[in-house]
């Protein structure tokens, strides 16, 4: 009995020894496909990765990566060099992704915004940015005198379209006569391109411009020509303090820690994760005080009425360009609907691009 | 007072050693960079210029990072040697992967030994014809070949945006700006089992034999070097100037195709809008790195290479900032330029007299 004993607390002790020792070494690696910078995409991944870092957890992450043949070098050297957890934060970077995990079954990879788990180790997470957009949208079409919304939107994906179609949709619930016009870039990140397309909707009427891509020009250029604009994925008020009315915020941190504390504690599963304002994921900057104490109360409570899920940003009747209908009166979009979504709600102007 | 002359009496032993004087000055520059950042200089070089190569997969990864560098270069040679000036071999890469990557869409659901061949041949076409604008352009319009390539760059970047936005996207891939995976038998075969090194480099391996041969063993060669060094002897020797321009463009487009072809054959497998970290640009610091010359354009494709993968390993290992990949490369140029002009001219100080202030 005692020799079991001893032989239980040998091995007790040994494993803890050797889970104290793992704990240690563990590591997380993070793939950028930009410059860490000061604000947007890579930036908020990046604060994301110092909250990691503040739990106690040590972390590595390599910028600026290209979505080319040269991510898989970087995420396989990351995989090699005795990282645990492997965040590869940009579209691009899915495929490489899921080849990689093939071959280090041991080490567990988050793609961001993508599709594909082709393996155990393979999880993937995306915001509902579209809850944001739905707030911009019910300030956008209270502030407008012209009713003209212009949206520069960057490629025909889902996921930007949800964003133009759950902005219109609110919109046109507090301002039935709202359109939306939207100047395609085909690219996340060109201040010099968003600048024009922010002048082009500008010079058609638009008084409220919005982005779903990366610089600060479309928020400066609004700035210059006194017209209202909202920031994207970090809070751009800085650049822009008179016209931003608030910004959507991309806030990875609480996932991050939760996913790297999980992996490491031996509780990581894979996931297809897609939070919204409920879980913090989606956050929204300082309200504009020129908004008024009326509108921002009412923002405010939408907010927490899409937090809590008492209101859906896609609830029925939706119809298309068409007048075709989409969602039917009383029910709201399903995850399926919504991650395939390839055509505009009534109201926007103008054709995707095919 | 400084006075600066053309020496006479250069050793062609030195012209080509110097390109070793860049190298070793860049690496003493480089490690006063990471000095003053406040990483240990000698630990950061290593993981710069070590540690990517030392082990098997990395030394593969160096060989696929250095084939595309390698053949544009090889191609750029012709051009440079013979006073052409093609900037736009990134164009000329992103077309070639254009017309080989359309090749190899419509084979997308066909297997076939014959579909890769296709596909190699169509990149090399389209390599060649998009270098054939500005050879055109310049040899009967006169136009400034430098700028239509450069410009022509921004051209072919956009017809790639178009193709993979709009028509070629994959019709399964929810809009994303991508097309299909090519087939099988569109891709590069793999050289062995776990490494991503492609039968891509023995286009490369193949390019330099044949611009050897080219360059040092027929009369286009030689008509290409004497052109290079005196245009107007060319025209007094009869060599006929406008044939000569049309060929060094095709043979620098085709090799930028192939690299195109290449990239999205081998570790790419699709067409997107980043096929290419710019390999065309990178390139013209590989062709003067290797003077011009095809072996040296072998040696100096696998240092700037590697250049590539230290910058990664040194963020990953010390998180020093990748773009100081880039400083190593324009140091690199710099370096070399420098100690060519220092090669090739003498500076003379001179003590100022004071009449000569009067003038």
């Amino acid at each position: 009995m005692y020799k079991n004993f001893f032989r239980y607390l040998i091995s007790a002790i040994f494993l803890l020894g050797f889970s104290v020792n793992s704990n240690a070494d563990f590591k997380v690696g993070f793939v950028y496909v930009g410059p860490t910078g000061d604000h947007g995409w890579t930036f908020q991944h990046h604060e994301g990765r110092n909250a990691v870092e503040a739990a106690g957890i040590k972390t590595t992450f390599v910028e600026s990566v290209p979505e080319g043949a040269d991510a898989e070098r970087v995420i396989r050297q990351l995989a090699q060099s005795g990282h645990d957890l492997i965040f590869t934060t940009s579209f691009g970077y899915m495929d490489p992704t899921n080849k990689v995990a093939k071959d280090f079954p041991n080490v567990k990879f988050e793609h961001a915004t993508g599709y594909k788990r082709e393996h155990s180790n393979v999880s993937t997470y995306s915001a509902r940015f579209y809850e944001g957009r739905t707030l911009l949208g019910h300030i956008a079409g209270k502030m407008t005198k012209t009713n003209t919304i212009g949206y520069i939107a960057s490629f025909p994906i889902p996921e930007v379209i949800r964003g133009i179609n759950a902005m219109t949709l609110a919109a046109q619930k507090v301002n039935p006569n709202i359109k939306t016009k939207i100047v395609w870039v085909f690219t996340w990140y060109d201040p010099g391109k968003e600048a024009e397309a922010a002048q082009a909707l500008i010079d058609q009427g638009a008084d409220v411009i919005m982005q779903h891509t990366d610089s600060t020009a479309p928020v400066q250029t609004a700035e210059k020509a006194g017209v209202w604009s909202f920031g994207q994925a970090s809070d751009m008020q800085r650049f822009a303090p008179k016209s931003i009315l608030t910004s959507i915020i991309d806030d990875w941190a609480p996932y991050y820690v939760e996913r790297a504390i999980a992996a490491r504690d031996g509780t990581w599963n894979q996931q297809d994760t897609w939070h919204g304002l409920k879980e913090g994921m989606v956050a929204m900057g300082p309200y504009n005080s020129a908004m008024g104490a009326d509108l921002v109360k009412e923002v405010e409570q939408l907010q927490k009425d899409l937090a809590s899920g008492k209101v859906h940003s896609f609830t029925g009747p939706i119809y298309d360009q068409k007048g075709n209908i989409l969602v039917a009166e009383g029910k709201v979009a399903d995850d399926g609907m919504l991650a395939g979504m390839s055509v505009y709600v009534k109201g926007v102007e103008g054709d995707i691009p095919k | 007072m400084i006075k600066i002359e053309k020496r006479n009496d250069v050793p062609m032993a030195l012209y080509f050693f110097t390109p070793f004087i860049a190298i070793i000055l860049t690496i003493l520059g480089g490690g006063i960079i990471f000095y003053i950042l406040g990483f240990n200089p000698i630990e950061a070089l290593k993981f710069y210029f070590i540690t990517p190569i030392s082990n098997l997969y990395g030394f593969s990864e160096l060989l696929l990072k250095a084939t595309p560098l390698c053949l544009i270069a090889i191609g750029l040679s012709f051009c440079f040697k013979s006073n052409n000036w093609n900037i736009g071999a990134e164009g000329q890469l992103t077309f070639g992967a254009i017309v080989g990557g359309g090749v190899a869409l419509l084979f997308y659901n066909q297997e076939g030994f014959y579909i890769l061949p296709l596909v190699i041949l169509a990149g090399a076409i389209g390599g060649m014809i998009f270098a054939l604008i500005p050879a055109i352009l310049k040899t009967y319009f006169n136009t400034n070949e430098i700028l239509v390539s450069l410009m022509l760059v921004y051209v072919s970047k956009l017809i790639l945006d178009y193709l993979v936005v709009g028509p070629w996207s994959n019709p399964e891939g929810f809009n994303f700006p991508e097309t299909r995976q090519f087939s099988d038998s569109s891709r590069m075969p793999l050289l062995f089992e776990g490494l991503r090194i492609h039968a891509g480099i023995f286009l490369a391996l193949a390019a330099v034999m044949l611009s050897w041969f080219i360059l040092y063993k027929t009369y286009l060669g030689f008509q290409i070097k004497v052109s290079g060094l005196s245009l107007k002897t060319a025209k007094y020797a009869g060599f006929k100037g406008k044939t000569m321009i049309l060929v060094v463009f095709m043979i620098s487009g085709a090799c930028a195709g192939l690299a195109g072809v290449g990239e999205i054959t081998g570790p790419i497998g699709q067409l997107h809008r980043m096929i290419s970290p710019d390999y065309g640009f990178t390139a013209i610091i590989v062709a003067f790195l290797g003077r011009l010359n095809p072996f040296g354009i072998i040696f100096a494709s696998l240092v700037v290479a590697l250049t590539y993968l230290g910058a990664e390993t040194a963020q990953i290992f010390l998180q020093i900032p990748k773009y100081t990949g880039q400083v190593f490369q324009g140091m690199i140029l710099f370096f070399l330029l420098a100690s060519d002009y220092l090669l090739f001219f003498k500076v003379k100080i001179l003590s100022l007299k004071k009449n000569e202030l009067r003038h």
